[in-house]
């Protein structure tokens, strides 16, 4: 299984030969820019939500409310911008992998996170705007992505609590995503979440295997439970009667539950999780409730929360370094792809 | 009983294998150093793509170097010293920029590329290895190919790098051709012929022959090998006898 999932080779599609792109993009944007107020009264608006009431699937030629393109452009640009800061994490371990088969499993798995964030700008870019444009916004901090990847991973353990926990998290925040009422996204939604829960079952092993091996290791497996625990329950977002956007998005069918449903789903299947592997969580307070079989939480520390996503934490700063650094030591690279595509062009031209 | 360093007394069929099997595992750790860091995302995913299979490789060549040493591949790789190593100067020195990482990929794949594929059919207890690293090679000489034509003919800046890049690895290119013990040789006409017509597309020029430096087939390292294998091999001996 795993040797097939490693066998994989993705060969990539070029964009060069798309010169025309950002001009078609601009022109896309500037269509159905009517007020989104104004326009749920109209009778296209009540055709699509009576689309959207039968679960028919939207697609990115069909009429949409100009509110619903604007908050599926954010949704799947920032998930695909932390798939892409999210490489960076596991990949501060892929030289320090202790075994040559870790070395490649996590090698696989970070490579998948950047297929993962090429098919979501491929569907944002279905709405009219371009991955170029995105990329910008992300490294001039204007985007945001999820908060959990500004926290470091200090041990190898830190591998498997990610896969376990991280990658965990994120199915229990994409499955419901593969039934969205937008085409594109509910399409890479279904290949993305098979490859998330590889992972998740990956780093399970992990933790698994430390947990069964020496004290230390046991012992480097609690520290990062510990650690990562609380960041990952905030990965659902905010409490329900604090989150900005959940109404439109759930009348849209773009989401199905809410933060706290999603949160408590995440816990309850985790938990039994981490008390088969001998380990404890870092909550006082995590009890199961008898009557209503769910495993009660304590307090989130929000302030927390709210600190990480505007850029404070661990490793903000660290993370976009590393992105505008791979982006501007690779500008001349792809100014030089471009120029090569335009001479091969001219040339064809020629002949 | 912990083990901790390791040697392995690498004479005949052994020396031939570890040689390749360090080759593709140092190559492949170098590539998997850009994995995050990639001028575009899409090689982002070729340059990992590529450093799984030489990590795959290196896997096949330990498990067959196992059976004739006594030690499993992770042994091997991370108990080794750096004296130890048999892989050759040029796969080991840092990335450099990106047109260095492509013309190194390039210079390595035009001669290991016709090597696996003389080595698939010559009846050497290698062949099945070889069969199979034939095609991943293929693909890493047509991709790495592909990208020194277009760094080469693309933009001054570009031209003038991959030129530098050039340069720099040309003194390391002659150890390749040292001979192993019961191998396969790849005819250096070969080798020049491939080369010579990707940079005449490239509009590259071929440096001129100078000094070539070896000593990698007999453990005698640059400096940056020590500091590889210092992170690679941190945990494994930071917690000796753990298993991960
Ligand atoms: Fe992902
Ligand atoms: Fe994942």
């Amino acid at each position: 299984m795993l040797h097939q999932e490693l066998a994989r080779r993705r060969d990539p599609m070029w964009r060069w030969e798309r010169p025309l792109l950002r001009e078609i993009s601009m022109y896309a944007q500037g269509l159905n820019q009517s007020d989104p107020a104004a326009v749920t009264a109209s009778p296209e608006a009540a055709r699509f939500q009576a689309r959207i009431d039968a679960e028919d699937k939207i697609e990115p030629n069909d009429w949409m409310p100009e509110a619903y393109r604007r908050t599926l452009i954010r949704q799947i640009s920032q998930h695909a911008h932390s798939e892409i800061i999210g490489m960076l994490p596991e990949g501060n371990w892929i030289t320090r992998a202790p075994s040559l088969r870790r070395k490649a499993a996590l090698l696989a798995k970070v490579q998948d996170e950047g297929g993962h964030g090429l098919y979501l700008y491929a569907a944002a870019e279905t709405l009219g705007v371009t991955r170029e444009d995105l990329v910008d916004q992300l490294l001039a901090g204007k985007a945001k992505y999820s908060s959990i990847f500004n926290y470091p991973t200090l041990t190898w353990a830190d591998i498997g609590a990610i896969g376990w926990l991280v990658d965990g998290a994120a199915i229990m925040n994409q499955i419901p995503l593969c039934r969205c009422s937008f085409g594109p996204y509910a399409r890479a939604m279904i290949r993305v979440c098979k490859e998330e829960s590889f992972h998740q079952r990956q780093g399970y092993e992990i933790m698994l295997t430390l947990c069964r091996g020496t004290a230390e290791q046991k012992a480097m497996a609690q520290d990062a439970l510990d650690r990562w625990w609380w960041p990952c329950l905030m990965m659902f977002g905010p409490p329900d009667a604090a989150s900005q956007h959940s109404d439109t998005s759930m009348m849209w069918k773009i989401k199905r539950f809410t933060n706290d449903g999603l949160r408590q789903k995440f816990i309850d299947a985790t938990v039994p999780q981490g008390h088969y592997l001998g380990l404890s969580f870092p909550d006082p307070a995590l009890r199961l409730n008898p009557e209503s079989g769910h495993w009660e939480h304590g307090p989130i520390d929000w302030e927390e929360f709210r600190r990480v996503v505007a850029g404070g934490g661990f490793c903000a700063a660290d993370r976009l370094d590393a992105r505008r650094r791979a982006h501007d030591e690779g500008t001349w690279v792809r100014e030089a792809a471009a120029a090569f595509a335009a001479k091969r062009t001219a040339r064809k031209e020629a002949a | 009983m912990v083990t901790t360093s390791i040697t392995v007394d690498d004479t005949g069929f052994l020396r031939l294998v570890l040689a390749r099997a360090d080759d593709a595992l140092v190559l492949g750790h170098r590539l998997s150093e850009w994995c995050g860091h990639a001028p575009i995302l899409e090689e982002d995913l070729s340059l990992a793509n590529i450093a799984l299979d030489l990590i795959g490789q290196a896997r096949s060549l330990y498990a067959l170097a196992g059976a004739a040493s006594g030690h499993d591949e992770d042994q091997l790789a991370y108990l080794r010293d750096d004296r130890q190593y048999r892989n050759l100067l040029m796969l080991e020195q840092p990335n450099g920029d990106f047109a260095c990482t492509i013309a190194r990929l390039f210079l390595y794949s035009a001669y290991i590329d016709p090597y696996w594929r003389m080595l698939a059919t010559s009846g050497s207890e290698l062949a099945p290895v070889a069969a199979k690293a034939a095609k991943e090679s293929a693909y890493h000489l047509r991709h790495s190919a592909e990208w020194l034509i277009r760094l080469g003919d693309g933009t001054a800046e570009s031209h003038r790098r991959a030129q530098d890049a050039l340069e720099r690895l040309f003194p390391w290119t002659g150890e390749m051709f040292e001979p192993l013990p019961d191998d396969v040789a790849v005819p250096v006409a070969v080798w020049d012929a491939q080369v010579d017509a990707v940079l005449a597309e490239a509009t590259l020029a071929r440096p001129a022959p100078k000094w070539q430096q070896t000593g990698g087939r007999a453990g005698r390292h640059s400096e940056h090998l020590g500091h590889l294998l210092a992170e690679m091999q941190h945990l494994q001996r930071a917690f000796p006898g753990a298993t991960w």
